[in-house]
């Protein structure tokens, strides 16, 4: 290791006297420092763009003012103002609500939210865990995430709240389906379910990348994904017009701030998975064009962490921008769409690449 | 036929991919947000802001208190006591205005035989105690002795539409 040519001498002494088995903790403690201070940090910051992005859309500005140390600089202190504000507001518990249940649903929600993390590849060998189940571990984690939804709205005591977790369980469970669908399909031409794998199924540039040959999967998918994550235009369990804030109404600081760090470390999540799954994660679009090679330009046909980051920037500005285009789909609607039209769907195109298989098509040509 | 159509429409999402040009169009457009400290917009010289009671150019107040401002206020914010002068000349000795039950829509100056109480274009203020939001005569006075020039140039600027 690097690293431990340029450790201080007693640190380097102090690391040999501690047994392996603190090595390996130690090492995936600071594995999950490195994964976790930036999406922390990406989740504030995406609050902010989310501001600045919808109110481009509306021709407003959105938040100029909040700076550091009397510089505004286009309010980039925004949402460490009020992530402060937030700490130092107080926690109102409601009478009759169960204590319990109520306080544990933050961290239900976002705890999902935070480990599946744990199998996303950012590069080539670059994951926490290299899990050969990934895949299944994120539908798995994706799901336990709407426990705390409906454990939040169960426990505040409060009819909006109650009717907004159902609103969102039975969303999240229909959408559920046509997502796993959209999956068996990226499935079907991975052959494996370690994410790492499925990336390297897409190696060979942007034709080789799974959205050519599923653009309906991906559909499905990544609408469902905001479905998922309860999102303008499925923000129905937030529906302020007619429950006022859905599962959250009785939340407040810090608790509410979870809530509100989950839903955009899912965002994030979910923007992560659409690039993996369909865009070839880290790989590079320009990957084998030899018109590039040995020019100034070669740097675009190599794989990095850089083409994967930019990828889910891409499918969060996506999230903004259908909060800022789209009006809120009606209940019946939503369930409509998710029942009668996403699963037909998934399940007509899995035939179509029963189709391509036995035609030696695409991702199975080798 | 159409019902062909309309399938094709609907699974390309045509309709949807339309809306998101139509934002993603305004993301560039040029904002038109006024960035209120430093820019303000500009006023109208009907503008109806903060009260004041005016004078005649001789230094005596206008008001005759006819009370029929008092009489027209909608939110009833406007309490008068009158007396008679030395001089025989009927003159307020109380004229309140509660600015937290004002609702700007001025009629008391529509009302006013004399021009006296006028809504100038002051709008930025503030009160921080309980209490301070009854203007009272002499505070009305004095913001008309202040701003009498403005107050008379918005009146002169405005007349000829009356």
């Amino acid at each position: 290791m690097l690293m431990i040519d340029y450790m201080p001498q007693w640190l380097f002494e102090f690391w040999n006297w501690l047994p392996v088995d603190a090595h390996t903790l130690l090492i995936i403690l600071g594995k999950i420092i490195l994964i976790l201070v930036p999406l922390m940090l990406s989740v504030a910051y995406v609050t902010y763009a989310e501001r600045k992005v919808i109110g481009a859309m509306q021709v407003r500005i959105g938040p100029n003012r909040v700076g550091f140390f009397g510089f505004s600089l286009w309010g980039l202190g925004q949402p460490i103002a009020d992530a402060v504000k937030l700490l130092f507001k107080e926690i109102i518990i409601p009478t009759q609500a169960n204590k319990y249940l109520f306080l544990i649903a933050p961290v239900l929600s976002i705890g999902p939210a935070l480990a599946a993390w744990a199998v996303i590849p950012f590069d080539r060998g670059m994951t926490l865990a290299n899990v050969d189940a990934g895949l299944l571990y994120v539908l798995a984690l994706t799901s336990i995430g709407v426990y705390g939804v409906i454990i939040a709205g169960w426990a505040s005591n409060s009819k909006y709240a109650i009717l907004s977790s159902l609103r969102a369980g039975a969303q999240i469970v229909a959408y559920e389906i046509a997502m796993g669908f959209a999956l068996v399909g990226v499935l079907m031409a991975s052959g494996s379910l370690n994410l790492g794998d499925i990336v390297e199924a897409q190696a060979g540039g942007f034709s080789s990348w799974f959205v050519v040959w599923m653009l309906p999967l991906f559909f499905v998918y990544f609408i469902s994904g905001v479905a998922e994550t309860n999102r303008a235009p499925f923000d129905v369990a937030e529906g302020e017009s007619e429950i006022v804030a859905g599962f959250h109404v009785e939340y407040s600081g810090m608790a509410f701030a979870i809530f509100f760090l989950a839903e955009y470390a899912n965002i994030i999540l979910i923007s992560a998975l659409t690039s993996l799954f369909f865009f070839g994660g880290w790989l590079s679009p320009f990957e084998g064009w030899t018109s590039l090679a040995g020019t100034s330009l070669s740097f675009l046909t190599a794989t990095s962490i850089v083409w994967f980051l930019a990828k889910i920037s891409f499918f969060i500005f996506c999230f903004l921008w259908f909060r800022a285009t789209f009006p809120r789909y009606r209940y019946d609607q939503i369930m409509r769409l998710g029942w009668k039209v996403f699963i037909p769907v998934t399940i007509v195109w899995l035939f179509v690449e029963g189709v391509m298989v036995v035609l030696k098509v695409g991702p199975w040509a080798g | 036929m159409k019902a062909l159509k309309h399938f094709f429409k609907s699974y390309s999402l045509w309709e949807l991919f339309k809306g998101l040009g139509v934002t993603g169009g305004y993301l560039f457009a040029r904002k038109i947000t006024v960035q209120y400290p430093e820019e303000k917009t500009p006023q109208s010289p009907r503008f109806r802001g903060l009260h004041a009671l005016r004078r005649y150019a001789n230094g005596e107040e206008r008001c005759i208190a006819c009370k029929l401002c008092e009489a027209v206020c909608p939110a009833l914010a406007i309490t008068i006591d009158s007396e008679q002068r030395a001089d025989g000349t009927r003159r307020t000795t109380r004229y309140d205005i509660d600015l937290f039950k004002c609702i700007y829509c001025g009629f008391c100056e529509e009302a006013c035989p004399v021009d006296s109480i006028v809504e100038t274009h002051i709008f930025e203020y503030h009160f921080e105690e309980r209490g301070t939001q009854i203007m009272t005569k002499q505070m009305l006075l004095d913001i008309g002795d202040k701003y009498e020039a403005e107050i008379a140039a918005a009146r002169q600027a405005d007349a000829r539409y009356r």
